[in-house]
């Protein structure tokens, strides 16, 4: 493991990019590459973050113009290898765009961005992303957006909970998000698209260390 | 080859609800305004395009809204396209 490495993505208007590497490099001791969004090349990077920001200022939507840059072009063959990527806030926003995973992230029902910590329930295992053994069904994350709330057909949502790929759930609805949903995996597991930031709770002296485990789990085959 | 005057309209699902709308409404009726049953934003998108014949600048139109003006998922489209 000594030399695997994650690249964290970095758009215009990426700006948890760095912190996301923080928390990698400095809590984990997990090697990190920032990976300009104009490169093409996956091959020295064993995962991948999709950070939070405003990806190209998010112009049109969130996402819709990050979804072109060659760099997500790339990421397709990369998700098919079975390598994992993380998508946090505008990454998850970003993954929805482009058709990694299903759904779409709109504005929040009260219109407020909102910035607080929330709980959240561990739903499926599916990818081993959350630590849902034996005690910790429930999380608590930081989570900072205006535009959040899944929403999806009922098709959709249905499809999700047969297949276990909602990952996590709102336990107080904070944005109005289609069944609570904070974040969703693709059938393999191997992507995971969630709106709270678990890179912002990787030290107990900022406010909670329930994130490092999704961190630490980039790590698995 | 002829150029064309494309507008784009975008639209929220209406199975999407529309909170800016709403916010709107609530004003619109703090105005004074009486009679509003509903009020929903959309976005306008103005495109002038070069092509061989409407068909073939239909056909661009037609990926642009399906790829990149709107998501599908949450957002319909229409278009009104005027030769110049």
């Amino acid at each position: 493991m000594d030399n695997f490495t994650v690249g964290v993505v970095v758009f215009p208007g990426s700006n948890c990019d760095r912190d996301v590497s923080w928390a990698l490099e400095g809590c984990l001791d997990i090697r990190t590459k920032y990976l300009w969004h104009e490169s093409s090349d996956l091959s020295e990077v064993d995962a991948i973050v999709l950070p939070g920001g405003f990806s190209y200022g998010d112009y049109l939507r969130c996402g819709a113009i990050a979804r072109f840059s060659p760099l997500i072009n790339a990421l397709d063959e990369f998700v098919k290898s079975g390598k994992r990527v993380l998508g946090i806030c505008n990454g998850f926003q970003i993954l929805t765009e482009s058709g990694f995973l299903s759904g779409a992230l709109v504005a929040n029902k009260n219109l407020n961005f909102i910035c607080d910590d929330v709980e959240l329930d561990i739903v499926s295992s599916k990818g081993g992303w959350f630590n849902n053994g034996d005690k910790k069904q429930t999380i608590k994350l930081p989570i900072a957006h205006g535009e959040g709330r899944y929403h999806c057909d009922s098709d959709t949502l249905k499809k999700l909970v047969d297949n276990e790929l909602i990952a996590l759930r709102y336990k107080n609805n904070p944005n109005g998000s289609s069944f609570d949903i904070a974040g969703i995996t693709n059938e393999k597991g191997n992507v995971l698209g969630l709106m709270p930031h678990p890179e912002r709770a990787c030290d107990g002296t900022i406010g909670g260390t329930d994130g490092l485990f999704t961190l630490k789990s980039l790590i698995l085959k | 080859m002829d150029q064309f005057a494309v507008k784009v309209f975008v639209r929220l699902r209406p199975s999407v609800l529309d909170p800016a709308g709403e916010a709107t409404k609530s004003a619109s009726i703090k105005l004074g305004a009486d009679g509003i049953k509903s009020l929903r934003i959309g976005k306008m998108i103005e495109v002038k395009i070069e092509g061989n014949g409407e068909n073939e600048v239909r056909e661009k139109i037609d990926l642009l809204c399906d790829r990149l003006f709107a998501n599908t998922v949450i957002e319909d489209y229409e278009y009104s396209l005027k030769k110049l």
